[in-house]
């Protein structure tokens, strides 16, 4: 019975497992939701990328005419390159133009008049050559014979090249390069201030025993409440030209870098409070008493212990907050005046000016930082979840005065900081004519009467953070259930993995601009969803997909490995385990990625902002527009109902999540 | 402790079995199994027969790959290599939803939000049975496993040893043919295993269910397992019976594995002769080479302690020591033994507190060992097969 131990393995090839129909299913799924990503993110992006280096110019030596004389004999063939000198009609610079670019054939012929007996012949050199008769595309090299009245409604199409042209004369631009510093500047200022105040709050929080810690968290929670250019409003209400108390800048001016920097500290602050707030209470209470013991002053200890385990929550929220502002483009548009930033110099160059290949340029520029704080931020979760040991011991705060006084100080002033800028925006709403008729009113609600769609824009926006909650939910975390508990598949779940991860290292911005190309082209199948609700949907799931997607898989990792072989053994389909234990085990996340998908819907702005028709305004939309158009009352109005929206969204989860926790979780609770 | 049990287990040689699994068809046939992790190879051309209804343990240290054995069997790793058929069907490559077989891991792997009850009907749902059949049949199934009364609870309300025997009803719930237990008391402490251990054997017999457990344990083997598959680096050193098992081990990894050996550096003299120290002794027979170093082995247990200078034995074998140090472990003395005749080996042997009280042992004393020739088996160096059978 023995074996022998230097047999070598037989040679052959591996035995492959019949599949059953459940990882048919299973994998058939993640499939579909990989396409899903794919369509939905990939594609575009590479769309995109592609635009980025292409440049569009008409090639005038591959288009050649012939003239006739009245009696109709025709002349000398002569290319248009060759008319264009002669008459020096076109400098080369002027023949630059976008893909959509046209050039009227008869600039090539001054004396051209439509009523003459003269006919014209046009033709291409090579088969590729373009141009429009009237509406109908013509390629190729055949002589087309048009008499006048026709010959005037030719046109030559541009051609498109592919290189660096683009990407060179952004950065040969002065004003469109200064708008890469002015992002540096405003992000790296941003970043510092946010870090330190939100340090300094989760310090407090964890670090002393003051009173009011409950309401601290939820307050500094609000920002995430509401869109990002509020602040902004608020801000010109505070200090803007009829500002309440603008003379305590001393005339500097809020419109520009200090504006976006207090804006940007007011809506970034949450989420670095969140990543600093984990990393501090993963500290372990025994470091400490080693330091005390080691009689290490206070001082010390905090640069030698404190710091240093907290380091990779800073780096991570550094780099998250540095993201959010650059890529941010509501609050610089509020607030900003002339001062230009990058995201808001898309925005200028495709809604403005319509150039949408340097829309993309400038794009892909965005990206760098973005790809950057996201591959950092990877590899600082990683080294934090090795920080954590199991038998760590939690950092437990013992009273002092002195020191939960200051903290109690420090974090009364960001909150002050924070609801006054809501209150601001609050009184702004129902004050019925800054600062000339304070008597309030509720006419500012009266949407329908201002430019951005009115209280259809509400509605509008409802419906959407409602379907990307409902269906969102169910991608994101079908997508996480089949990637996590599929066995096998290695290739495909490893692909599956990176098309998840990617969104969060999308700018929204840069997101929006890559679905025009992609679903704004008539070849594309998919292009009658561009400017129905359904695109808005698929943009947001998309936009914030990686969240949902990572607090699934955390859900999903603490339920045991083995459940699904115990259900195969017991000849039981996955769905019945998906339907009887996992959803209802994974109940609490799923309702987190649902909240956290709706009240994003609800706020967001970057994304959508390329991409929404005149039937699917957005109230996130309609602030920055009602801004835009100088209704600055009316935009904190709706900027007012996002946040009322998104509170009562929050209440209405929180009763949810202990309802669902009394009935249907009555298994945690030790009997 | 450990060596109580051992002791005990030696004391009745011949294990009473009601049923006689080893007179059985074939019921599971395992032919020339490999399993490669990249360069590493985790099972090497394992073969085995397992019969109908008998109850067999793989045991051996961690990494051995025992668990990867079982896995290939329920289908949970596939083989690279071989062949597996279950009731004379070829079952090797079939997904795990294809296999007939009941299966308890080591983490239970109970449903948390379901009751009890629906714990153990997970698998009776969906099968077209009438509702009443299956509630009659959670309840007999209940009943079985001793926890009649505890249907509507959650596994969480439950203890460890409940939630096993939970775990263990909804694996035979729909009375598969193969039942895999994967390590299924390690996670318990040591006064319900030995419960458990009991209980388990007893329902496993009443069922008649072919069944296979995964242990490192080899209490947990010798006192439940019909027959016992030892394993080491991915090859199988032994299959026998318990008492096989731990008397006549095939090769120097299982008798020092399984329980406590003595490992003497010895030379070959005879075909049933072999020396070490000063002595020469008969022995098992054996057939190494004359002068070919072995190791020769020998439980401590069955070193057989005579009056100092005693000459009558029947067997001869004896050897004068002087007693070293003693240990007392509660039923018996662990005693080591040194002495001229036995160069730089040190004997270890365990006497009973009568032999101890009888001949007076105590440290320092002098003393006559008898090393029973049968008893005392040889093994070439550096592991592989014995001769001694």
């Amino acid at each position: 019975m023995a074996a022998v131990t230097d047999t070598l393995m037989p040679s052959g090839r591996l035995p492959r497992q019949h599949l059953d129909r459940d990882d048919m299913v299973k994998r058939g799924l993640m499939i579909v939701i990989s396409l899903y990503l794919i369509i939905s993110l990939a594609a575009p992006l590479y769309v995109m990328l592609s635009k980025s280096f292409s440049t569009y110019s008409f090639d005038l030596t591959a288009y050649e005419f012939q003239v006739s004389d009245a009696a109709g004999n025709f002349g000398q063939t002569a290319t248009a390159a060759t008319l264009n000198d002669r008459l020096s009609l076109l400098s080369p610079d002027k023949l630059a133009t976008n893909a959509d670019g046209r050039l009227a054939a008869t600039s090539f012929f001054p004396e051209f008049s439509f009523r003459s007996p003269v006919k014209y012949r046009i033709r291409g050199t090579t088969p590729d050559t373009a141009y429009l008769i009237g509406s109908d595309l013509h390629r190729g090299t055949e002589w087309q014979e048009l008499d006048s009245n026709t010959f005037r409604r030719v046109a030559l199409r541009s051609s498109r090249s592919t290189g660096l042209d683009n990407y060179i004369s952004y950065f040969s631009t002065p004003s469109l390069f200064r708008s890469v510093q002015n992002s540096l500047f405003i992000a790296v200022i941003s970043t510092v201030f946010t870090v330190g105040i939100a340090f300094g709050f989760a310090y407090a929080i964890s670090r002393s025993c003051m009173r009011f810690k409950g309401a601290f968290r939820m307050i500094a929670m609000a920002p995430i409440l509401v869109p990002s250019l509020l602040p902004g409003i608020a801000l010109i209400y505070l200090f803007g030209n009829q500002g309440m108390i603008r003379d305590v800048l001393f005339g500097t001016s809020i419109y520009g870098p200090l504006g976006i920097v207090i804006g940007s500290v007011f809506f970034t602050f949450p989420h670095a409070l969140i990543i600093i707030s984990t990393a501090l209470a993963i500290s372990d209470q025994r470091h400490y008493e080693a330091a005390a013991s080691l009689r290490a002053s206070k001082w010390r200890t905090f640069w030698t212990v404190t710091i240093p385990g907290a380091r990779f929550g800073l780096i991570s929220a550094a780099f998250v907050v540095f993201t959010l502002v650059i890529t941010d483009f509501g609050l610089p548009k509020v607030i900003g005046g002339q001062y230009n930033v990058l995201a808001v110099d898309i925005y200028k160059q495709v809604i403005g000016q319509q150039n949408f290949e340097m829309g993309a340029v400038v794009s892909v520029i965005l990206l760098i930082p973005a790809l950057a704080a996201f591959v950092v931020d990877r590899l600082v979760q990683k080294k934090q979840v090795a920080l954590l040991s199991a038998r760590s011991v939690p950092y437990a705060p013992k009273p002092n005065r002195k020191f939960d006084f200051y903290c109690l100080m420090w974090c009364t002033l960001v909150a002050i900081f924070i609801v006054g800028i809501l209150l601001v925006c609050q009184l702004a709403a129902l004050v019925k004519f800054w600062p000339y008729d304070l008597t309030l009113s509720l006419k500012n609600f009266a949407f329908n009467h201002m430019d951005g769609g009115g209280w259809g824009s509400y509605k509008n926006s409802i419906q959407l953070a409602a379907l990307t909650a409902v269906f969102g939910t169910i991608i994101v975390f079908t997508g996480a259930y089949m990637v996590e508990k599929t066995e096998g598949f290695w290739k495909g779940r490893a692909v599956f993995h990176f098309l998840a991860m990617l969104p969060m290292a999308v700018p929204g911005l840069v997101l929006g601009l890559a679905y025009i190309f992609f679903f704004n082209n008539p070849a594309n199948p998919l292009h009658p969803i561009y400017g129905t609700m359904a695109i808005l949907v698929v943009c947001t799931i998309t936009h914030f997909y990686t969240v949902g997607h990572l607090t699934a898989l955390t859900a999903l990792k603490q339920i045991d490995g083995e459940f699904e072989s115990v259900a195969a053994s017991l000849k039981q389909p996955f769905y019945k385990l998906f339907a009887k234990v996992t959803v209802p085990v994974c109940l609490p996340a799923i309702l987190d990625i649902s909240i956290y998908l709706f009240v994003n819907a609800m706020t967001t702005v970057s994304a959508v902002v390329f991409i929404y028709s005149a039937d699917t305004a957005l109230a996130s939309v309609a602030v920055l527009n009602m801004d835009d158009a100088g209704d600055i009352a009316p935009a904190a109005a709706m900027g007012m109902m996002i946040f009322y929206t998104n509170v009562l969204a929050r209440l209405v989860h929180a009763f949810l999540s202990r309802a669902v926790l009394a009935r249907t979780q009555a298994w945690r609770t030790r009997g | 402790m450990r060596h109580e049990t051992l002791a005990r287990s030696t004391a009745t040689p011949t294990k009473v079995l009601p049923m006689a699994p080893s007179g059985n068809p074939t019921y599971l046939q395992i032919s020339n199994l490999w399993k490669a992790f990249g360069d590493f190879h985790a099972l090497k051309d394992v073969s085995l027969d397992i019969n109908e209804g008998e109850f067999v343990c793989f045991l051996g240290p961690s990494g051995c790959g025992k668990t990867t054995l079982l896995r290939a069997v329920a289908g949970l790793d596939l083989q690279s290599r071989g062949m597996i058929r279950q009731g004379g069907k070829d079952i090797s490559t079939l997904p795990p939803s294809k296999r007939d077989y009941g299966i308890v891991f080591q983490s239970y792997a109970l449903f948390p939000n379901l009751t009890i009850a629906r714990n153990i009907a997970f698998g009776l749902e969906n099968t077209k049975r009438p509702k009443a059949e299956i509630e009659a049949r959670v309840k007999e199934l209940l009943a079985l496993v001793g926890l009649p009364d505890q249907a509507n609870k959650y596994p969480s309300q439950l203890s460890g040893g409940q939630q096993q025997r939970i775990a263990l009803a909804r694996a035979i719930a729909i009375s598969p043919g193969l039942l895999l237990l994967d390590e299924p008391l390690s996670a318990l402490d040591a006064k319900v295993r030995v419960h458990l251990r009991h209980e388990i054997k007893e329902l496993q017999r009443k069922l008649g269910v072919t069944t296979i457990m995964v242990t490192h344990d080899q209490e947990e083997a010798l006192s439940m397992a019909d027959r016992i598959v030892v394993m080491n680096h991915g090859v199988i050193e032994q299959v026998g019976t318990p008492t096989e098992i731990y008397r006549h081990p095939r090769t120097l990894f299982v008798a020092d594995f399984i329980g406590e050996t003595n490992k003497l550096d010895a030379r070959a003299t005879d075909s049933n002769c072999v020396a070490f120290g000063k002595s020469e002794l008969r022995c098992a027979l054996h057939r190494f080479e004359t002068d070919q170093s072995v190791i020769a082995t020998i439980r401590p247990e069955d070193v057989i302690p005579h009056e100092a200078g005693s000459k009558s034995s029947d067997t001869g074998n004896l050897i004068d020591v002087v007693i070293g140090e003693m240990e007392f472990l509660g039923s018996f003395w662990r005693t080591r033994l040194r002495g001229e005749k036995l160069g730089d080996e040190v004997l270890i042997a365990d006497f009973s507190i009568n032999a101890t009280r009888r001949l007076g042992l105590a440290e320092g004393g002098s003393l006559t060992v008898e090393l029973p020739a049968d008893r005392l088996l040889v093994f070439p160096r550096g592991g592989g097969h014995g001769s001694s059978h």
